[in-house]
């Protein structure tokens, strides 16, 4: 017996063929990857067939993939040398000072993705759809607008905060950020306290912009402990982690 | 006749019935909408980007204070991302105190919506009642987290306290008279399970006294009948969810489709509308209060009988009681990591979402094995439905924008993030 899950997932392989680079089904949830010139006709096969019909856009959102894996407190050889005290400096978004730049740990291509979820509710499914902009510099990523209209505003948010250019979106502006903001701030290298901070100045009697004052003040460091309970497979690790209980 | 000219009306964003920080721009024709632009983020907090730099705990904090008026429920669609990552059980009472709280926060969330909207289309006495109400709620918030909004309550494994035996009392004061005290303890010199009891007890009264105000009243039905009509096929487009999608017809409850925690225990209801007009909408959520009423019932019958745990016993996620962390090295040890460090989830990602009040709201989590989230995205009802206020307003007249504004139930917190 093959739970409805699996199902979908051997649906989606069997009918996207070549044009899905990936399909895998992981903590109960199917995600599919297709690359940016293959995203528009994928997506309105997923609404319009009858076995798919997801009919609804539930979320888009952007992710910046360049730190995926990087950790601030090294914990490999902690018995032989003693753990490490120091921390090194701007090495996250949260301990980025200003004029700091940040080493991308992804591979040219693999830095920006939009992830799509959809849900349909005919056969009460959901999916998981990734695209990865081809080029990190200059991320393109087709509009899904004409076909899920609730895509409008969840682009120009990913546009706003990760810079992820949608083509053919018919309004492709800032939405959250102020008006005449620089920068896309949930980028992985656009430090946490921001660029500039802003203040009335009695003197010149205007708003003004200045670099910022406060510091960089994350106190936890970011540790990837490779845990031993979530190295095993799938139902394994949760079998181990109820025995520790 | 006079030439009319369209112009461009600035609404918000101190409007009183912007509902928090909406600045909307309206082409107007005379009186009527061609086109309402919608600027947010003013209320933006970045709190996303404050969750990729913190431990997994400290960001419940943040959740409470995206949909400021659902607390518990935004904190529920975290920590069960978080729960479904690390495959952890939580304990069943603290599943049935999870979902009798997300409906106490229904109510309350209800409430408020019933209350700001009804003011906004001209009916002052709705908000008196509902706030009157919502004081009741509120207290047993304060009883069960010590805060009245902002309750932290709910953590990775179950919830942070058990039930208190004993509800919080009235004293007398220079404001407040012994007799004045008197009466308001009248009600809580039980447990908060008897205080929950008394109110659900009275609560249908109370939502039959809105109802008289409000259902057939000929100057309600004028401002909402046929306002914002959406069907069924385009509520699917323009992504509604929760009672805004159900006003159109659409037989949908996550609550009941994807259960989570013991809804699928339940026995309840759900309202659908047929027109998709704000007053469907309207009959849709005052049925959704009467059925939190149920859930709240079965609740308390249930957790009257079966006292236990309330918080996982698996100490790598949750900390030891203080106890332990006194006479036990293992405890100690447990307690310092978990609070200097956190814990760790293993690598991958999950979208959890529950029947929030206002809609789905889905927490997209995304872990490369750290201590600390890699992305943390929030799905927010109202961001989807605030985007529809083009559609759903153009043709109408200006003041049927504010009614619009109302049945969308806007709360900025969570569009702003």
């Amino acid at each position: 017996m093959s739970n409805p899950k699996q199902q979908l997932a051997e649906a989606l392989r069997a009918a996207l063929g070549e044009t899905a680079d990936s399909v895998s089904l992981a903590f109960g949830e199917v995600s599919v990857e297709v690359s940016a010139d293959n995203l528009l006709d994928v997506a309105t096969r997923l609404r319009d067939e009858e076995k798919f019909q997801f009919q609804q856009l539930v979320d888009l959102c952007g992710v910046d993939y360049s730190q995926f894996g990087r950790d601030e407190w090294q914990t490999d050889d902690a018995s032989r040398g003693g753990f490490s005290r120091g921390v090194a400096d701007g090495v996250s978004s949260g301990r980025l000072q200003f004029g700091d730049e940040l080493e991308s740990l992804s591979s040219q291509g693999r830095r920006f993705a939009a992830v799509y979820h959809l849900i349909s509710y005919a056969h009460n499914q959901r999916l998981r759809l990734r695209v990865f902009a081809a080029n990190d510099d200059f991320p393109v990523i087709p509009s899904v607008t004409g076909i899920w209209k609730s895509a409008d505003w969840y682009e120009r948010e990913a546009f706003d905060l990760f810079g992820i250019l949608f083509s053919d979106h018919p309004d492709l502006r800032r939405i959250l950020t102020d008006y005449g903001f620089v920068g896309h701030p949930f980028r992985k290298d656009f430090p946490l306290v921001g660029h500039v901070e802003m203040r009335y100045d009695p003197e010149r009697e205007r708003v003004v912009y200045e670099p910022v004052s406060i510091e960089p003040r994350v106190l936890v460091p970011r540790v990837i402990r490779g845990d031993n309970r979530y190295l095993a497979d799938e139902p394994e690790a949760q079998d181990e982690a109820e025995s520790d209980a | 006749m006079p030439e009319i000219k369209n112009y461009t009306l600035n609404f918000g964003p101190q409007h009183p019935a912007a509902h928090g920080v909406l600045r909307l721009v309206l082409e107007m024709d005379g009186e009527v909408i061609e086109r309402a632009d919608p600027h947010i983020g003013l209320l933006h907090r970045g709190t996303e980007k404050l969750a990729e730099t913190k431990p997994y705990n400290q960001t419940i904090g943040y959740m409470d204070r995206l949909d400021y008026v659902s607390m518990m429920c935004n904190e529920h669609g975290y920590v069960m991302a978080i729960e479904k990552l690390l495959g952890v059980e939580i304990p069943e009472r603290a599943q049935y105190i999870r979902v009798m709280f997300d409906e106490i926060t229904r109510i309350l969330n209800h409430l408020m919506w019933i209350g700001t909207h009804a003011l906004d289309v001209g009916a002052m006495t709705m908000f008196l009642y509902a706030f009157r109400e919502r004081e009741d709620l509120m207290d047993m918030y304060e009883a069960v987290s010590g805060a009245r909004m902002h309750a932290t309550y709910y953590r990775p494994g179950g919830v942070a306290r058990d039930l208190p035996e004993r509800m919080p009392q009235y004293l007398e004061s220079r404001w407040r008279s012994k007799k004045e005290a008197d009466r308001l303890n009248e009600n809580r010199q039980g447990s908060l399970l008897d205080f929950a009891e008394d109110f659900i007890k009275r609560f249908p009264g109370y939502v039959d006294e809105y109802e008289t105000l409000l259902t057939d009243n000929r100057i309600w039905k004028q401002r909402t009948v046929g306002i914002g009509v959406v069907s069924e096929e385009r509520a699917y487009q323009l992504g509604f969810t929760g009672p805004m999608l159900r006003g159109s017809g659409v037989e949908w409850d996550i609550r009941k489709k994807q259960p989570y925690e013991v809804y699928d225990r339940m026995d309840f209801d759900i309202p659908v509308g047929t027109n998709g007009d704000c007053y469907d909408r309207y009959l849709v959520r005052i049925e959704e209060m009467r059925q939190s009423n149920r859930i709240i019932r079965q609740c308390i019958d249930w957790l009257r009988a079966n006292p236990g745990l309330v918080l996982t016993d698996n100490h790598k996620i949750a900390p030891p009681r203080r106890e332990e962390l006194k006479a036990d090295m293992e405890g100690l040890i447990h307690h310092f990591k978990l609070f200097t460090e956190g814990y760790t989830l293993p690598e991958g990602e999950v979208y959890t979402a529950i029947e929030h009040p206002k809609g789905e709201f889905g927490v997209y989590l995304v872990s490369d094995g750290a201590n600390k989230p890699y992305r943390v995205k929030v799905r927010a009802p109202g961001f989807a439905h605030l985007s529809a206020m083009n559609e759903m307003a153009q043709g109408h007249m200006l003041a049927d924008v504010v009614a619009i504004i109302g049945t969308q139930d806007i709360v900025f917190g969570e569009i702003d993030r």
